[in-house]
C-alpha cells in the first residue's frame, strides 16, 4: 500500500502532540505529549524506510527510541526534583525566569 | 491496510483523549493505546524488530516509568481546567491546526510513488539487516547512544538523590521525644484515636467522633486529608445515633449548635467540598 | 577686457639641485631650527641668547639666499629652475606630494626679500623689544614666521605651499596677539585668524580641485598640463586662488583684519606688511600664472579686487590719526596695486613682483620708522600728539622721508619706477582701471604727505613729560639700510632687467599699446602726485592740527575713519545672521535632533518595556512561539517549492 496514509497519520499525531504540549500544564502530561510527537516521527521514519526499500529509516527510529528513553529518565528525574521542592508538577509554576 | 484503517481512528481518538483527559493516569493509559497501535503499524510495515522494541521499551519501560512518577507525585492530582495564560489555549489550537493542515496538505501533495518494499532489504531477516547497518554504517552513533544512556542514568541518580543531613531517628529517640512532648506541651501520650467509629463506611477515611459529637481530626491520616478523600460525618448518622441513646438526651456540643459543622456543609473540617477541592 | 591670452604659460621644469643648490633646504631649516630651539626650550632658558640666535638664523638664511642668487645669475637662462626633494612627504595611492622645493627666478627674489628685510627687522627688534620680558619668545615667533614664509615661496607644489600658508597664518596669529594681556590685541589676533581661515578655504579647495583635475598638485605637473584643462575648471581654480589671496593679502572683501593687526608690536607690522604674509597672495597669483592665463574671468576678478582695494585702502589711510593704521591703509592700497598688476596677466606679473620688492623696502622702512617715532614718543601712536619731530629724531626723519618719497612715487626713488610701470600697464589694458590707479596715486600722495606733515612738521603737540630721543643704533642702522634700498630699488628695472629675469617664469611681457607716449603718462602721474601733496599741504600743513580729532566732519571722513564700514558690513551681514543662524541651529539641535534622538531612545525603551512582557517565564508560551516559527518555516519551504 502507499505510504501517504501513514504519513498523514504521523502528521496528525504530531500535531496533536504539539497542541498537547502547548495546552496541558501537568509536566508529566506535557512529557507524554512530547513522547507522542517522537512516536509520530518514528512512524514517518518507518514508513519512509518501507517506501525507499532500505533499513536506514528503521535504524533512525531505533535511535530515536534510545534517545527518548534517556530523555525520559532525565526529564522525569527533573520533574521529581521540582515537585519535591515546589510541591507542584505544573509547568506554569516554574516561571521565575522572566522579566 | 485493514489494520491501518482500523487502528488509525483509534489512535487519533486516543491521542485526542490525551489532550482532554483530566487525570494524568488516564492520559498515560491513552498514550499506551497509541503506542501499541503504532507498534502494530510497525509490524505492518515490515519492521518486526521495531514492533518488539516499541512494546518492550516504550510501552513496557517508559510508560511504566511515567506511571511510577505519577504515583510519587500523586495519582489523583488532576489538572485545573482554567487556563492561566491569556489566549494560550486559543492560539495553541489555532497555530496547531494551521501546522497540522499545512503538514497534511504537504504530505498529501507529495507523490511517493509505489513503495519499494523491504522484501529485498529484509532478505536475511529484519534483525540481521538492522544489525548489519547498526554495526557498520552507524557504529559510531550507536556507541554514542550507549554513552548517552549511561550519562542519563547517572544524571537521573544525581537528580533524584537526596542527601540525609540529620541522623536517622531510632525507636528509642521517638519514645524519648514523645515523653518530652508530653512533659512540655501536654501532648497525648497514648496512640492516636482510630477512625470510623460508626463502622458504616470504609472506616479509614471517616473521622471518629468525640464524646461531644465533634469529629476527631487526629483520627484520620493527614495524607488522606490533603488528598481530599476524607468522607464527611453524615448528619443523619449522628441523629440516628442520638435517637437510639437510652436517656434520649441529645448530645451536647456543636453538632446542631455549631453551624460551621452541621449547618449547610455537614462536613468535617478538612473534608473535601462538593466540588472536589479541599476547603482547608 | 582686451587681455591677450598667452597661447600657453611657461612650463615649470626644474632640474635637480646640484652643487651649492643642495643648501636650499637649509634656508628654511635655519629659522625653523631657531624657532624650535627658542619655543621648545621656553622663554626663560633662552632669554639670554634668543635675540642673537634669531638674528643669526635669519642672517644665515640671507647669506645662503645671496649665494644661491649669485650662483643662479651665473647660470644659463634656460637652466635657472632648480628643484630639490627634501623627503617624500605624502605618498598615498595615486596621491604623491613630496616635500619638494623649487628655486627659480621668482622664488629667488622672494628669498632675498624675505631673508633680507626679515634680517633687518630682526635686528631692529633687538632694540625695539629690549624691555619686553618675553623677547625670547618674540624672536621664536619671528623665526617661525620667516620659516613659514620661506616654505610658502619655496614649495614646489600646492601642498607644501599650503603648509607654509598655514604656518604664516599661525605665526601671524601668535605675533598679532603677542601682547595678549591687551584684550584688543587678543581680539585682533583672533580676527586675523578667522578672516584668514575664510581665505584658506579657497586655498584648500583649490588644492583639492587641482588634484581632482590634474591628478597632481605640483607646479611642474600642473603647468605642463594646464593647456588640457577646460575653461570652466580653470575659472573655478582662479577664483578659489583669488579667494585665498584675498584672505592673506587683505584684499576687499577680506581686508578687515589688516588694520586691527596693528595691535601687534611694530616690527611685526613691518614683517607682515613688507616682507611676508600680505605678499603671499600676490605670490600665489603670480606663481599660478599658468592658471590665470587660461581664464579671462578670474583675471578680471583679480583686477577688480585690486582696483577696489587700492582705492579702499587709500581712502582709509586718509582719515586715520593712528600712524600705524595710516600706514596699514597704505599697505592695503599698495597690495591692491600689486594684485591689479598680477591680474593684468603677463603684462603685469613682472611689475607686480617689482612693486612688491620696492614696497617691501619702503614699507619696512616706513613701519620701522614709525616704530622708531613711537619709541621716541613713549609708544604713543596718535599723530595728533606728534609734530615738529624732524629735529628730535633726525635719522628717523631722514630715512622716513626717503621712504615717503619712494611710496608716493617721486623719481628717482624706488616707488616711482614700480608704480609708474603698473599705471602704464593698467592704462594699456583699460582706461577705467588706469584711472583708478592714477587716482590711487594721487590719494597716496595726499595721505602720506599728511602723515609726514603731522609727524615731523608743524608745532609741538607732545603729551606732557614726553622727551623724544633718537633710537639706538641697532634700530637706526636697519632704517638706513632700508632707506638706501628704498632709494635705489628702482635700479632693478633698468634695462628691463627684472622683466627679462622673470620672463621664463611668468611669460614674456607683451608689447604695450598706449595712445600716448609713456613719457606723457609719466608726467601726468607726477602732476597728480604733486597735486596730492599740494592738497595735503593746503589742508594739513598750513593749519594748526587740533590735538583731538574734530567731531564735526564730512560723511566721507566718518566713513573712512570707520574703515569704510567694512567691520560694520561684516558684523551686519555675516556676524549677526551667523549668530542668528547658530541660535537657530541650537534650537534645532535641542528641539529637533535631541528630540528625535531622545524620542528614538524613549520609544525603544517603551517598546522594550512592552516586549519585555513577552518574556512571561511560561515555558508553554515559548513553545508556542517555537511552533509558530516552525509553521513559518514550513510555509516558506512550501512557497519556495511551489515557486
Amino acid at each position: 500500500m502507499s505510504g501517504s496514509p501513514f504519513l498523514v497519520l504521523s502528521a496528525i499525531l504530531f500535531t496533536i502532540g504539539c497542541v498537547g504540549v502547548l495546552t496541558r500544564r501537568n509536566a508529566i502530561v506535557v512529557f507524554m505529549c512530547v513522547e507522542l510527537m517522537l512516536n509520530a516521527s518514528n512512524l514517518a521514519l518507518v514508513t519512509f524506510a518501507r517506501v525507499n526499500g532500505n533499513l536506514d529509516g528503521q535504524v533512525a527510529a531505533f535511535f530515536v527510541m534510545v534517545v527518548a528513553a534517556a530523555e525520559v529518565v532525565v526529564g522525569l528525574a527533573i520533574i521529581m526534583t521540582i515537585f519535591r521542592t515546589r510541591r507542584s508538577a505544573s509547568v506554569d509554576d516554574a516561571s521565575l525566569l522572566k522579566y | 491496510m485493514v489494520a491501518f484503517w482500523i487502528l488509525s481512528p483509534i489512535m487519533v481518538l486516543a491521542a485526542l483523549g490525551l489532550l482532554f483527559a483530566r487525570k494524568a493516569v488516564h492520559a498515560a493509559l491513552l498514550l499506551a493505546v497509541v503506542m501499541i497501535g503504532l507498534s502494530v503499524l510497525y509490524l505492518v510495515q515490515d519492521a518486526p524488530f521495531l514492533f518488539t522494541v516499541q512494546i518492550i521499551v516504550y510501552t513496557g519501560a517508559i510508560l511504566m516509568l511515567f506511571l511510577f512518577v505519577l504515583m510519587l507525585v500523586g495519582v489523583d492530582a488532576s489538572d485545573s481546567i482554567v487556563e492561566t495564560i491569556r489566549g494560550q489555549r486559543l492560539m495553541a489550537v489555532g497555530v496547531g491546526l494551521l501546522f497540522g493542515v499545512v503538514l497534511v496538505v504537504l504530505v498529501g501533495q507529495v507523490a511517493l510513488g509505489t513503495p519499494t518494499g523491504l522484501a529485498q532489504a529484509n532478505a536475511d531477516g529484519n534483525l540481521p539487516g538492522l544489525a548489519q547497518l547498526l554495526f557498520s554504517k552507524y557504529v559510531f552513533a550507536f556507541e554514542a547512544t550507549s554513552a548517552l544512556l549511561i550519562t542519563a542514568a547517572v544524571g537521573a541518580m544525581v537528580l533524584a538523590h537526596r542527601e540525609r543531613i540529620t541522623p536517622k531517628l531510632t525507636q528509642a529517640d521517638r519514645a524519648a521525644q514523645r515523653m518530652r512532648d508530653y512533659a512540655e506541651k501536654g501532648t497525648h501520650l497514648g496512640p492516636l484515636p482510630s477512625p470510623g467509629v460508626f463502622a458504616r463506611h470504609n472506616a479509614v477515611d471517616t473521622p471518629a467522633l468525640l464524646p461531644d459529637g465533634t469529629p476527631a481530626q487526629t483520627s484520620v491520616s493527614r495524607i488522606l486529608m490533603t488528598h481530599g478523600t476524607v468522607k464527611p460525618a453524615p448528619r443523619h448518622d449522628i441523629e440516628q445515633l442520638t435517637a437510639t441513646m437510652d436517656d434520649g438526651a441529645r448530645p451536647r456540643g456543636p453538632i446542631d449548635g455549631d453551624p460551621t459543622v452541621h449547618g449547610e456543609t455537614e462536613n468535617v473540617d478538612g473534608a473535601p467540598t462538593p466540588d472536589g477541592r479541599s476547603s482547608s | 577686457m582686451s587681455i591677450p591670452l598667452a597661447a600657453s604659460a611657461p612650463v615649470i621644469d626644474p632640474s635637480p639641485a646640484s652643487g651649492v643648490f643642495n643648501l636650499l633646504w637649509v634656508v628654511i631649516a635655519l629659522p625653523a631650527l631657531g624657532a624650535a630651539l627658542i619655543l621648545l626650550l621656553g622663554n626663560r632658558r633662552t632669554s639670554g641668547f634668543a635675540h642673537l640666535l634669531g638674528c643669526a638664523t635669519v642672517l644665515g638664511s640671507f647669506v645662503i639666499s645671496l649665494v644661491l642668487f649669485v650662483t643662479l645669475l651665473g647660470r644659463d637662462e634656460s637652466d635657472r629652475q632648480v628643484g630639490q626633494v627634501v623627503y617624500n612627504w605624502v605618498d598615498a595611492g595615486s596621491f604623491h606630494a613630496p616635500f619638494g622645493l623649487l628655486y627659480d627666478q621668482l622664488s629667488a627674489l622672494f628669498l632675498l626679500l624675505i631673508t633680507g628685510v626679515g634680517s633687518l627687522i630682526h635686528i631692529y627688534s633687538v632694540g625695539y623689544m629690549e624691555h619686553d620680558a618675553r623677547r625670547a619668545r618674540f624672536f621664536g615667533y619671528l623665526n617661525l614666521f620667516v620659516a613659514a614664509m620661506l616654505t610658502l615661496v619655496l614649495g614646489d607644489n600646492y601642498l607644501v605651499l599650503f603648509l607654509g600658508w598655514e604656518g604664516v597664518g599661525l605665526a601671524s596669529y601668535l605675533l598679532i596677539g603677542f601682547w595678549q594681556h591687551k584684550p584688543s590685541a587678543a581680539v585682533a589676533a583672533k580676527k586675523a585668524f578667522v578672516v584668514n581661515r575664510v581665505g584658506d578655504i579657497g586655498m584648500a579647495l583649490g588644492t583639492m580641485l587641482f588634484f581632482a583635475t590634474f591628478g597632481t598638485v605640483s607646479f611642474a605637473g600642473i603647468s605642463a598640463a594646464a593647456d588640457r584643462a577646460d575653461d570652466l575648471t580653470m575659472t573655478f581654480l582662479g577664483l578659489l586662488l583669488l579667494l585665498a589671496a584675498c584672505g592673506k593679502s587683505a584684499q576687499v572683501p577680506l581686508q578687515s583684519w589688516l588694520l586691527d593687526a596693528m595691535e601687534g608690536p611694530t616690527p611685526v607690522s613691518a614683517l607682515i606688511h613688507a616682507a611676508t604674509m600680505v605678499t603671499a597672495g600676490v605670490y600665489l597669483v603670480v606663481r599660478s600664472n599658468f592658471v590665470f592665463d587660461h581664464t579671462e574671468l578670474a583675471q578680471t576678478a583679480v583686477v577688480v579686487v585690486g582696483a577696489v582695494t587700492l582705492l579702499w585702502g587709500a581712502i582709509i589711510g586718509c582719515a586715520k590719526d593712528d600712524i600705524k593704521k595710516a600706514l596699514a591703509g597704505s599697505t592695503m592700497s599698495q597690495i591692491g596695486y600689486m594684485m591689479l598688476a598680477a591680474g593684468l596677466g603677463p603684462a603685469g606679473y613682472a611689475f607686480a613682483i617689482f612693486h612688491l620688492l620696492t614696497h617691501g623696502f619702503f614699507k619696512a622702512n616706513l613701519f620701522l620708522g614709525a616704530g622708531s617715532v613711537m619709541h621716541a614718543m613713549d609708544d604713543d601712536v596718535d599723530m595728533r600728539h606728534y609734530g615738529a619731530l624732524s629735529k628730535a629724531v633726525p635719522v628717523t626723519f631722514l630715512t622716513f622721508a626717503i621712504g615717503y618719497l619712494a611710496i608716493i612715487g617721486i623719481p628717482p626713488f624706488a616707488g616711482f619706477w614700480s608704480k609708474d610701470k603698473i599705471i602704464e600697464a593698467a592704462f594699456g589694458d583699460n582706461l577705467v582701471v588706469g584711472l583708478a590707479t592714477l587716482v590711487g596715486a594721487g590719494i597716496t600722495a595726499f595721505y602720506m604727505s599728511r602723515v609726514m606733515l603731522m609727524t615731523y612738521f608743524g608745532r609741538k603737540r607732545w603729551e606732557e613729560g614726553v622727551h623724544p630721543h633718537e633710537s639706538p643704533k641697532v634700530m637706526t642702522i636697519p632704517l638706513m639700510v632700508l632707506a638706501a634700498l628704498s632709494a635705489l630699488g628702482g635700479l632693478l628695472i633698468f634695462g628691463d632687467w627684472i622683466v627679462d629675469w622673470l620672463a621664463p617664469v611668468v611669460g614674456p611681457e607683451p608689447e604695450l599699446h598706449l595712445g600716448v607716449p609713456t613719457i606723457v603718462l609719466t608726467l601726468v602721474v607726477l602732476v597728480v602726485v604733486l597735486v596730492g601733496v599740494a592738497v595735503a599741504w593746503l589742508t594739513v600743513g598750513r593749519h594748526e592740527v587740533p590735538r583731538t580729532a574734530p567731531a564735526k566732519v564730512s560723511f566721507a571722513t566718518r566713513a573712512a575713519r570707520a574703515d569704510l564700514y567694512g567691520d560694520a558690513f561684516n558684523e551686519g551681514v555675516l556676524m549677526r545672521p551667523g549668530d542668528r543662524f547658530v541660535e537657530g541651529l541650537v534650537v534645532f539641535d535641542d528641539r529637533g535632533v535631541d528630540a528625535f534622538v531622545d524620542g528614538t531612545a524613549s520609544s525603544f525603551r517603551g517598546m522594550s518595556g512592552t516586549f519585555r512582557r513577552l518574556q512571561t517565564g511560561y515555558v508553554r508560551s515559548y513553545a508556542l512561539s517555537l511552533l509558530g516559527g516552525a509553521v513559518l518555516v514550513v510555509l516558506a519551504l512550501l512557497a519556495v517549492n511551489i515557486a
